[in-house]
């Protein structure tokens, strides 16, 4: 059976439209009666909202409990004479980040208009923190903002001349982390923090990114397992997804941290920090199995059985066809999961951690500051906010990444 | 194809923590487990004192602004690590949420609890606690504006009140008007920050809480002097440390130590003259103050231990003023000593 594609003798490029913003204008908001109600409506809306939040920014609010209390949102009671370690680690995760972007836009531009204005934000905003914080603060991240800079550049060299390099980032990124944990930890050579001694942002990341990186695993294996033909490992697997699922996080929380202390028996003591993180590890593996199921199942049979006709043993096929592929069509519904977990962390607060919203509770309750919660929870927005568009962004960067390279 | 090579042997070291954590935890643990029998020679050999506190309530336990733990409790937990190893700073704080703080205290998380907790026959007795003396005397309040003109209970029949949800305070407030025969409207709210807001916007034409807290937020107030704190007291609230039953001997320490910080007011020694009454002659101070005699070598604490307590922070009057009297304005009342009309009152130490 042979198609023959009809040549067109004559290619029409689409039609260039160039119109004046006027006529956009027109077009898109007000092009008849019910429509420019609308436009008119939502904008008187959004006019009334942003006057009366910028008349609070500006008049109203009291903001000097932010800059007093930086430290302690940021890093908690981190010892401060160990303050140099969590810069250490800022400076380490902002030039791996560098590193990482220019290798991987090895053959594109490095900065596009986007990313200048995002570094030039960045540093306005640094610059900008000289006067209510420090000036050595704000040279500090200046500094740290330009040897990430330079890093990008650096790595945009290496990675045009060894270009396998990318398949090497996940476990690249792997060992930071360790070395991040253990700057912080301390142990080895330097003085050891406990974790229970962790508050602020700093606790928020680790409990967050520790669940994360262990929730993943996790969760694959018992998706795998729920699909498994071992009857034994398939009825534990829906079990725990099942049970799990049934139960509120806070529930779990609250378990990790009153129950298993009375069940264990009184000469094993588990660090009530980790006794937190296995929490959200468990309800977050058991969320993240279901979202790998629903990829597994979205691979069609052929796949598998194209797989077996190669000779590939059944890990062979799982490991190097199904879930590359499986995991590659969840990417947005496991960050999605992910970014709920990272919010999810100021449930701890509840259960009497320090982290972000516990810390801010305590400043909350220093008599100087007392009643400016809504500065204070504002600026946990604002944190709160930026961590989870990370997130986001570099999720929609790795399916880009993932789509240009397979296909 | 390498790509998820790579990723997956990222998942397998991602295992490695939990292995790393629960090896560094177990060595946490034996040191503490010693068991209830010598509770005071665990803490004395571990060299610093676990503080279960609050670390939410103004004047009690909070952060300040250098990461520094300080309020009224924790200069009790201070108080006792001075005691005991001449070093107020060798407590390690522990947050506890209302719920996890009785369970802290017995599965031997934490060797104090000193977070605003009520002194109730049912914690003393069922629950399992011991309590030392009272270290703060709280009362359920009633703050209203002056313009209302309302002076007692009777007269907020027929209005609004807000109350933060869930807490003892709304039941009591319920008790209390239903004996009175006073109709009102429970304004609830979750969160008590949400409660004097509500307050503040004229919501409620009163709210109620413990009367320190209530002083502590009528100078958060935009005008603090339009607002009063009523002078009817709705509940019993005596705060103070607690341990885990069945250990005399630890338990008599903490409840010595707190006693030595009432006494000194009596003695009117302060952090500040304590050298000059160290020359004295009196023998009960010489007592007091471990210079003769061996009323701490006797308990298994230092001999010494009142006066290294006073020296760090000072008698009660002092931890008052500094952290109560001084940032909310709040009249001693019952928190004064017996000579002057208080209810505070050490047993002598002899």
């Amino acid at each position: 059976m042979t198609t023959t594609n009809p040549e067109p003798s004559v290619i029409a490029a689409p039609p260039i439209t160039q119109i004046s913003p006027g006529a956009w204008v027109k077009k898109n908001l007000f092009s008849d009666w019910f429509n420019t109600i609308l436009t008119i409506v939502c904008l008187g809306a959004i006019a009334w909202l942003g006057y009366g939040l910028l008349t609070w920014i500006f008049t109203q609010a009291q903001w000097q409990v932010v800059p007093a209390n930086l430290r302690l949102f940021f890093v908690g009671r981190y010892p401060a004479p160990l303050m140099w370690r969590p810069w250490t680690a800022l400076g380490i995760i902002a030039v791996s980040a560098g590193l990482t972007w220019g290798i991987l836009a090895r053959s594109t531009w490095l900065f596009n208009r986007t990313g200048l204005i995002f570094l030039g934000v960045l540093a306005v905003l640094f610059v900008a923190l000289s006067v209510p914080v420090s000036l050595n603060t704000s040279l500090l991240l200046l500094a740290i903002l330009g040897l990430s800079v330079a890093a990008a550049f650096a790595g945009q060299q290496i990675g045009q001349r060894f270009p396998t390099l990318v398949s090497w980032l996940a476990l690249g990124w792997l060992g930071i982390f360790f070395i991040v944990f253990g700057l912080i930890r301390g142990g080895l050579f330097l003085r050891e923090v406990r974790l229970d001694d962790l508050s602020g942002l700093l606790l928020t990341l680790l409990t967050a990114i520790v669940s994360i990186v262990l929730s993943f695993p996790i969760g694959i294996l018992l998706a795998l397992g729920r699909q498994s033909n071992l009857p034994v490992v398939r009825w534990m697997s829906i079990g725990f997804i099942e049970i799990i699922r049934g139960l509120p996080l806070i529930t779990i929380l609250f378990m990790s941290s009153l129950l298993v202390p009375l069940i264990l028996p009184p000469n094993v003591r588990i660090d009530r920090v980790v006794r937190a993180i296995a929490g959200l590890t468990l309800f977050s593996a058991a969320y993240l199995a279901e979202n790998v199921r629903g990829g597994l199942q979205s691979i069609p049979r052929g796949q598998s059985e194209a797989a077996k006709a190669l000779g590939l043993s059944a890990p062979l096929v799982t490991v190097l066809i199904i879930l590359p592929q499986a995991l590659k069509a969840v990417i947005p519904t496991i960050v999605g999961q992910f970014i709920s977990l990272f919010k999810d962390t100021s449930l701890l607060a509840i259960i009497g951690f320090a982290e972000l919203l516990g810390i801010s509770q305590s400043i909350l309750s220093n008599p100087n500051f007392l009643g400016r919660y809504q500065e204070v929870y504002a600026f946990d927005t604002v944190i709160y906010f930026c961590c989870c568009y990370a997130m986001a962004l570099a999720s929609r960067r790795l399916e880009k990444q993932l789509r240009t390279e397979n296909r | 194809m390498s790509k998820w090579g790579s990723l997956l042997l990222a998942m397998m070291l991602a295992v490695a923590p939990i292995a790393a954590c629960s090896s560094s935890s177990d060595t946490a643990g034996t040191e503490e487990g010693e068991g209830a029998s010598g509770h005071l020679s665990t803490v004395l050999g571990r060299g610093s004192l676990v503080c279960g506190v609050n670390g939410q309530l103004p004047g009690f336990s909070f952060v300040n602004e250098t990461g520094e733990y300080s309020g009224l409790d924790v200069d009790v937990c201070k108080a006792i690590a001075a005691a005991m190893f001449d070093d107020p700073e060798a407590v390690e704080y522990r947050n506890l949420s209302a719920q996890e703080r009785f369970t802290a205290v017995q599965s031997g998380e934490i060797d104090v609890l000193i977070r605003n907790t009520t002194w109730t026959i049912s914690r003393d007795t069922s629950v399992g606690m011991e309590f030392a003396p009272t270290t703060f005397y709280d009362g359920q309040g009633m703050m209203v504006p002056v313009a209302s003109g309302v002076e007692d209970l009777e007269g907020l029949a027929g209005k609004s009140i807000c109350v933060q949800s869930g807490t003892t305070t709304e039941l009591n407030l319920t008790d209390q008007m239903r004996k009175i025969g006073a109709e009102f409207t429970p304004i609830v709210f979750d969160d008590e920050d949400a409660v004097y807001a509500a307050y503040a916007q004229g919501r409620c034409q009163g709210v109620t809480s413990d009367r320190s807290q209530l002083t502590a937020r009528r100078e958060t107030l935009a005008a603090p002097d339009e607002h009063v704190v009523l002078d009817v007291v709705m509940s019993k609230e005596p705060l103070g440390p607690a341990v885990a039953n069945g250990d005399t001997q630890w338990s008599d320490a903490v409840k010595w130590i707190t006693y030595a910080l009432i006494q000194a007011e009596e003695f009117g020694i302060t952090s500040e003259n304590i050298a000059e009454f160290e020359n004295s002659e009196d023998p009960s101070i010489r007592t007091f103050l471990g210079l003769e005699g061996s009323l701490g070598s006797d308990m298994g604490l230092p001999n010494d231990f009142t006066a290294r307590a006073i020296r760090a922070v000072g008698n009660y009057g002092e931890i008052y003023e500094r952290n109560i009297g001084e940032p909310f304005g709040l009249e001693r009342g019952p928190n004064e000593l017996w000579t002057n009309g208080g209810l505070l009152y050490a047993p002598p130490f002899r």
